[in-house]
């Protein structure tokens, strides 16, 4: 079979968010990246599938040069190559994204084959449209399940369960189908120092697709107010524990 | 005035998705659960049909995750820019909208050039519009190929413990628990507080607690009147978790920690003293 995982490059923010000068974008001057936890758990299940029935598993971005970083963590998890889709640091629109995302989809599949199944994020970590999915598998006309939190193969057909209030909504689709997942769908593994080494010899295919003037334009960036707590000490170390006792009186949780 | 569509089911989000769509234009609605079973491409052509039969001029949803679910495959199917998860808009050619990003820990100002805005609301960031119900508008039997994507059955939730988005207290352990086993100290807590207990991505990232114990962006967002957040640093994406917190108390060994800055109440020390103290005083005071 074959599975495909597409991710985002996203920065590890910390504690606090610093915008640039022009409040555009994030200050990253001093801040790791990442793929988000929804599709670092995507990634974990296309090289899961791919150990149980074997084939042939591609991880998918689009994202300026460095992101080849994020590409070469998922293959360290077990992703046998990649695909870059490379852009000049600036942002494209969800719409942007996801008509480049299926051109190249197209040309892979053109190329090696059909993907049974493609892996999303439900959200992307930092823009969290909602839509690069469902949007992909539209114009792939292929069948779209969101919000997974397991996913079981079933002959040519996968069993999807999707959190909703009170339980989980169950969904059977037919293969080929577009999944978007969410964390706790799984719990990747810690890539092993062999498969870091393995995923640097790994392929990584790069092509530089023309960004579209973006229909939701981006005007500018702003760090929510504070929700102005106190931050009250209560004391240090074990001696606190009689005035921790009486704030939970007075808030009547005790 | 022109008529707008308001995606609709029982939830405070959906109120509050019609205040903004209310500046709009004169609502119509059509319920989430038009369609039974649930099948998500069949509400959306649903939509896309009375949208077109009543020429609206925007489409507005709760951002809820069918909400969002729905409004994405509406934007799919009728190529228009989709902006999920505002807390305002105006409209206009652009529309103007402010929409959440980072899971609410940071802002965006945007503009949107659509003949048809397409816009879900971020839940509880909007007052419920309190007016009357808008007329509903009716729905036509599914075309075959909208259900092949339909909700087939229903699994009840595996731990029938204490619901961490609903809890009144939660007991909260961060990587300075230091070990699966040192959530004994968390959950006797927990079980004095009748809370229940949750934790840091750090957490479940090491298999120390199921996922389902996960406060945060990537998390469940909660909603206590007490938080107590033991060794927790506050990363932006735990406090995205917290910010229906009525009461935060962090305790943490650095002082400077963000969420000792970003609590109601502090105790500065070690987490495995003070917890069991804690405890302790409680049982004394029994
Ligand atoms: C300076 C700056 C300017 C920006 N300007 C705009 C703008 O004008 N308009 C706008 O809409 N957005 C803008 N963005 C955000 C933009 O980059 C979005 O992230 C992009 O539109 C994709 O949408 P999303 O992340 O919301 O996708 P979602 O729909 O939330 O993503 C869902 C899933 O799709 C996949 N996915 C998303 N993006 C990619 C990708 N690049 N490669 C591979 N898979 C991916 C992932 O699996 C992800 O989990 C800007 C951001 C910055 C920092
Ligand atoms: C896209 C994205 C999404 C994310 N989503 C989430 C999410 O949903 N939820 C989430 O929690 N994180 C999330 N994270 C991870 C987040 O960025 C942090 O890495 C994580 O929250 C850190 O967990 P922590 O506070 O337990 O660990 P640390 O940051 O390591 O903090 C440990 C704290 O414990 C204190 N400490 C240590 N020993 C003791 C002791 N003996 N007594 C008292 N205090 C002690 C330290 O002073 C420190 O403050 C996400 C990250 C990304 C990039």
């Amino acid at each position: 079979m074959r599975v495909l995982a597409c991710i985002k490059r996203v920065p590890i923010t910390g504690g606090r968010i610093l915008l640039t000068a022009d409040a555009r974008a994030i200050n990253t001057q001093h801040l790791g990246f990442t793929m988000s936890p929804h599709e670092e758990c995507g990634v974990e299940e296309a090289a899961r599938m791919i150990e149980a029935y074997r084939g042939d598993s591609v991880v998918l971005t689009l994202g300026p040069p460095e992101a080849v970083e994020q590409l070469r963590d998922a293959m360290a998890l077990g992703i046998d190559r990649a695909i870059h889709l490379q852009t000049d640091g600036q942002e494209w629109d969800a719409e942007g994204t996801a008509s480049a995302l299926t051109d190249a989809i197209r040309t892979e599949e053109g190329a090696s084959g059909r993907f049974d199944i493609i892996f999303f994020g439900n959200e992307s970590a930092d823009s969290g449209g909602f839509q690069v999915g469902a949007r992909v598998a539209h114009a792939l006309g292929r069948p779209l399940v969101t919000g997974l939190k397991k996913v079981t193969l079933e002959g040519s057909a996968v069993r999807c369960e999707q959190e909703v209030e009170g339980g989980r909504d169950v969904y059977v689709v037919p293969l080929p189908a577009v999944l978007t997942v969410k964390e706790g769908l799984n719990l990747p593994r810690y890539p092993s120092v062999p498969g870091r080494m393995r995923a640097r010899t790994r392929p990584v295919a790069v092509s530089t697709p023309a960004r579209p003037a973006p229909r939701l334009e981006l005007v500018r960036l702003a760090v929510p107010a504070g929700q102005g707590r106190r931050a009250e000490s209560l004391g240090a170390g074990a001696g606190a524990a009689p005035a921790v006792v009486e704030m939970l009186q007075k808030a009547g949780v005790l | 005035m022109t008529t707008v569509l308001v995606l609709m089911d029982e939830s405070d989000a959906s109120r509050q998705a019609l205040t903004l769509a209310r500046q709009f234009g004169e609502p119509r609605s059509m319920r989430m659960d038009a369609v039974k079973p649930f099948a998500p491409d069949a509400v959306a052509a649903a939509l896309a049909r009375a949208a077109d039969d009543l020429n609206v001029s925007a489409v507005f949803a709760p951002g809820t995750d069918r909400g969002n679910e729905v409004i994405a495959r509406l934007a799919a199917r009728t190529g228009l820019p989709f902006a999920a998860n505002c807390i305002a808009a105006t409209p206009g050619d652009p529309a103007t909208l402010t929409r959440l990003r980072w899971g609410g820990s940071l802002l965006e100002e945007a503009r949107l050039h659509s003949p048809r805005p397409l816009i879900t609301v971020a839940p509880h960031t909007v007052p419920a519009d309190s007016g009357p119900a808008p007329v509903e508008v009716d729905v036509k039997a599914p075309a075959e190929a909208d259900l092949v994507v339909r909700v087939v059955d229903h699994v009840a939730p595996s731990n029938g413990g204490l619901s961490l988005a609903e809890a009144k207290v939660i007991v909260s352990g961060g990587r300075g628990v230091g070990s699966k086993e040192g959530f004994a100290i968390i959950e006797d807590l927990a079980g004095l507080l009748g809370a229940a207990v949750g934790c840091s991505r750090a957490v479940t990232s090491a298999g120390w607690r199921p996922h389902s114990d996960q406060v945060g962006q990537t998390g469940t967002k909660v909603t206590p009147d007490v938080y107590i957040a033991c060794g927790i640093s506050g990363a932006t994406q735990h406090m995205a978790g917290l910010k229906g917190a009525k009461r935060i108390l962090a305790i943490n060994s650095d002082p400077q920690a963000p969420l000792m800055l970003n609590a109601d109440y502090t105790v500065t020390g070690d987490l495995k003293e003070i917890v069991p103290a804690i405890s302790a005083e409680i049982r004394k005071r029994r």
